[in-house]
């Protein structure tokens, strides 16, 4: 009866988070950032005369940039806790979740803190993703032979 | 129109990351890794390649085309290859992604010291 009773009282008293307000604040700027890729991709096509292919990296490789010097900077935290999944699902936060790991093992020196420490976080996106896609395209040629 | 159609696709893979994340005990590491697995997933049968044509940059934003292009350059090599083009080819549209990422944050910090 305590139990219960103290189990209800730590419901009651827990913040209630408002899940629509997030997921229109996550849809909106996962939005925006699916917008500044298509813009940064049509920029470097036009500026720089490659193919839409060459331009999908560079815009990658833009994004990963920005992300890691506002990491640095001190913004991108704030940010990442306003916006959630807006902002962590995009390749940013491939790249804030790696220099928040950099920055954080720093003080451990440079090879037991950052070599042995920056994929702490982004370490279980590569190892899954390489694992899953060698069983899936493994599946793929088994039941689709050599050609694609 | 092919702003409107990125705003909405990574609009909607964002939201559907929200929503695991609000009602499950996922954590932001698990709904990461899950979208890379989807990704790869999506792509074992070419689906994500009609999303990049309709969406453009929306689609090549969320984590989900980093899957996608891990088993994008694994089937081209294993096309010509056999099975080690698996092995092969998987780095290879991935790799400026991870690479550029691994350097920069490396030089970056060096200079930078964390904001508590």
């Amino acid at each position: 009866m305590e139990k219960n009773k103290y189990q209800d009282l730590v419901k009651k008293h827990t913040p209630k988070e408002n899940r629509l307000y997030n997921g229109i604040i996550a849809f909106i700027t996962g939005g925006i950032m699916g917008v500044i890729g298509q813009f940064l991709i049509e920029v470097y096509v036009s500026y720089l005369n490659i193919s839409t292919k060459e331009a999908g990296t560079f815009m990658i490789i833009t994004l990963i940039f920005i992300g890691c010097l506002l990491t640095c900077f001190g913004f991108f935290d704030k940010w990442v806790n306003f916006a959630k999944a807006g902002l962590f699902v995009p390749i940013t936060g491939f790249a804030h979740a790696m220099q928040s790991a950099a920055l954080d093992y720093k003080k451990e020196g440079l090879v037991t803190g950052i070599g042995a420490c920056m994929l702490k976080l982004t370490g279980s996106v590569i190892i899954f993703g390489v694992v899953s896609a060698y069983i899936f395209g493994m599946i793929r040629l088994l039941i689709f032979g050599g050609n694609i | 129109m092919i702003y409107l159609n990125a705003f909405l696709f990574a609009g909607l893979i964002c939201l559907i990351g929200q929503i695991i994340l609000d009602n499950t005990k996922l954590t932001a590491g698990h709904v990461t890794t899950l979208f890379v697995v989807i990704g790869a997933f999506l792509d074992t049968f070419s689906l994500y390649d009609k999303f990049v044509l309709w969406a453009g940059g929306g689609a090549l934003v969320p984590i989900t085309s980093f899957g996608h292009l891990l088993i994008h350059g694994a089937l081209d090599k294993a096309s010509e290859y056999g099975f080690i083009g698996l092995a092969m080819g998987m780095f290879d549209l991935t790799s400026t992604g991870i690479i550029s990422a691994i350097v920069i944050s490396f030089i970056l910090s060096i200079f930078f010291n964390p904001k508590s």
